[in-house]
């Protein structure tokens, strides 16, 4: 018997109870659906923190001081003080890192932020005019500060949105020229950052940043001294990151007199190592939430499998009428068989278009909802796979009521009223 | 099919050496058929009768491939179907055995010419099926039904579409087993007399009933009782079937 004809019977045999037919396919229509929705929100949150990975700027490398030890005993991330603004000079010499196009200091200093009777907190960032280019802020109303203002610690800030939402009303025109205070001490609002987006990694645009001389000077309080939390690099390409990581490391062993690498006293890590790593857990996620999906394809399978069973039963003696005109096991087997992966197959490809409807129905109602909550991507291979595993799952929970059609005996099954 | 063995005897349809077929039924070893011999040549029209119990089914189902005898030699169209396996004796069933039932057996849900179509279906041919579908039906005076479903026929026509079926694959004998048991009075001579044209044609047929008024419209009638040919004789007083 030809395939065709083979369908062409499935069709008839399942069109002959619609409405049977019709529920038994929900349960897959469900399970595909549910699989193609959470897969893709698994995947739009992949999505959206690799945007915003990126978004902190292109081709990065994060150098950052190790944690100190005393007496052997670590002192935690980030604890030790061992970056200098000599170091920072040496990586922005291009005879001794030739791929490093800028590298910026930043130190963190902390305050509560007044204006009138307005208060707020954000991270301070002491960093250089650089900051803005390296990590990929533009400034929307009035300017960066300046080379000079870094050089004579002027007291100015740079707002990020945020922050100018809640001491200024939202207005960045506004906010600029006005004089505010952080930790106690005044400062002039010179300019405020465009707004980046908030999501899985906080909010981006809830920062202010000062010139580092300002923050040494200013804010960093009982600390002390000329500390550095971090060094942000720019390498020239992405293809020149590895090479930039390398310069880096070398330039800073060699200054820090440290011959062997794994005891050094401070770890870069390049804005591809931080995707690496959020890739791994939103892998992570996505899988999970595909399995915990699959299961209720799994349960429609079962359904499958109690219908075609009691098809089978029902039509004992059409089986035994078709074993008599010459049909054999195969036919069938065969028979049945199509008729389970057609309904777990059609099932499957209207689960696919629900799912991904719905997909796209989330992701218009989630950005009216929140920024926050990240727009599902329905992704292609989670479609192919959806469709590949509903008609495996009709293959395999229809072997065996197929095959208990084409092993009835014909003379039993032509006496089964 | 290339292997098996030619026809030992020339012209004989049916050819059964001491058939015996044993049931289990439970603990309980039932003997349906005890050593049954029969010979139907080609042409012929047999009538098997017997009452219920006297093992004609089971002869029926074996003369039908649809089962095996314990002991003993079928040879059908002279082919022993003792050697052969499920899917062989499935071939079998399609191309050499028409079968006609009580019940009609018509798949349902199905037009009259697809369920006259299925066997050739199931032989594998795709070209020309729908012509010979039709012709089986026009032959059983049933063309003007074709698109109609079981369900929208009397049990007359429905039968004749049966024997449409059955006669659509060429086959070598036609297995009438009570053809007009579900018929009324009418609707049975008409069954009856298409059956007797067609062997007037040259088909072998083999009739199952309990009827004598039946099996009066064959040329030969065995009888069995006990699993056991009690009567084996030729009809002199056939019923005239000239309409």
């Amino acid at each position: 018997m030809k395939l065709v004809e083979a369908l062409a019977l499935a069709v008839s045999g399942l069109s002959a109870n619609r409405l049977r037919s019709a529920l038994t396919m929900l349960g897959i229509l469900i399970g595909v659906a549910a699989v193609i929705l959470l897969v893709a929100v698994g995947n739009g949150t992949s999505v959206q923190i690799q945007n915003q990975i990126q978004s902190l700027g292109s081709n990065i490398i994060y150098v950052s001081p190790s944690s100190q030890r005393v007496g052997g005993v670590s002192q935690g991330f980030g604890t030790g003080q061992t970056l200098t603004q000599a170091d920072v000079d040496a990586l922005n010499d291009k005879s001794q890192a030739p791929d490093v196009v800028t590298a910026i200091p930043i130190t963190q200093a902390q305050g509560i932020m007044i204006y009138q009777n307005q208060n707020w907190f954000a991270p301070t960032s002491g960093t250089t005019q650089d900051f803005p280019q390296v990590r990929n802020y533009q400034v929307a109303a009035g300017s960066m500060f300046t080379d000079s203002d870094v050089r004579n610690s002027a007291k100015v800030v740079v707002l990020g949105e945020t922050v100018v939402d809640n001491l200024f009303g939202g207005d960045p025109n506004a906010a600029v020229g006005q004089t505010m205070k952080i930790s106690r001490q005044s400062f002039r609002v010179v300019g405020v950052f465009a707004p980046k987006g908030a999501g899985g990694l906080g909010n981006q645009d809830n920062i202010a940043v000062i010139p580092i001389s300002t923050a040494w000077a200013y804010l960093s309080g009982g600390r002390g001294g000329k500390n550095i939390n971090q060094i942000v690099v720019q390498a020239s390409s992405s293809d020149t990151v590895p090479t930039a990581q390398n310069e880096v490391t070398q330039v800073l062993l060699n200054r820090h007199n440290i011959s062997d690498p794994s005891q050094a006293d401070f770890s870069t890590q390049s804005q591809q190592d931080i995707l690496n790593t959020f890739g791994q857990i939103t892998g992570i996620l996505t899988l999970v939430l595909g399995a915990i999906a699959a299961i209720s394809l799994v349960v429609g399978g079962i359904g499958i499998m109690n219908i075609m069973l009691v098809t089978v039963t029902e039509r004992t003696r059409e089986i035994g009428i078709r074993k008599a005109i010459g049909a054999r096991r195969t036919d069938i087997l065969l028979q049945f068989l199509i008729e389970s992966m057609f309904l777990s197959g059609f099932g499957g490809v209207l689960g696919i278009v629900v799912g991904a409807g719905l997909s796209k129905y989330l992701a218009t109602i989630a950005s009216r909802i929140s920024t926050q909550f990240p727009p599902p991507v329905v992704s292609i291979p989670s479609v192919l796979l959806a469709f590949g595993v509903s008609v495996g799952i009709g293959l395999f929970f229809g072997i065996y009521p197929a095959n208990r059609a084409a092993a009835l005996n014909p003379i039993e099954a032509l006496r089964y009223e | 099919m290339t292997s098996l063995p030619r026809p030992p005897e020339h012209g004989a349809m049916i050819q059964l050496e001491t058939v015996t077929k044993v049931y289990r039924m439970g603990n309980v070893q039932v003997q349906a058929l005890r050593g049954v011999s029969l010979r139907v040549d080609e042409g012929e029209f047999v009538a098997i009768m017997g009452a219920s119990g006297s093992g004609k089914s089971t002869l029926m189902n074996i003369i039908g491939c649809l089962d095996l005898p314990t002991a003993g030699r079928y040879l059908l169209d002279g082919v022993d179907v003792r050697q052969l396996n499920e899917n062989q004796l499935a071939v079998i069933r399609n191309r050499k055995i028409g079968f006609v039932f009580q019940s009609f057996n018509l798949i349902p849900r199905s037009t009259a010419v697809h369920n006259v179509e299925m066997p050739l279906i199931y032989a594998g041919l795709t070209n020309g099926r729908r012509q010979r579908a039709m012709a089986a039906l026009d032959a059983v005076g049933l063309a003007d039904r074709a698109k109609h479903q079981p369900s929208e026929l009397s049990g007359g026509q429905q039968q004749r579409v049966a024997i449409a079926r059955a006669l659509v694959t060429e086959p070598a004998i036609l297995l009438a087993d009570e053809p007009t048991g579900n018929l009324d009075s009418e609707s049975s001579v008409e069954i009856m007399r298409l059956l007797v044209d067609l062997n007037d044609q040259g088909r072998t047929v083999v009739l199952i009933t309990h009827e004598n008024e039946i099996a009066a419209f064959s040329k030969r009638v065995v009888r069995l009782k006990d699993g056991l040919v009690l009567e084996d004789r030729i009809q002199d007083q056939r019923v005239e079937v000239s309409a």
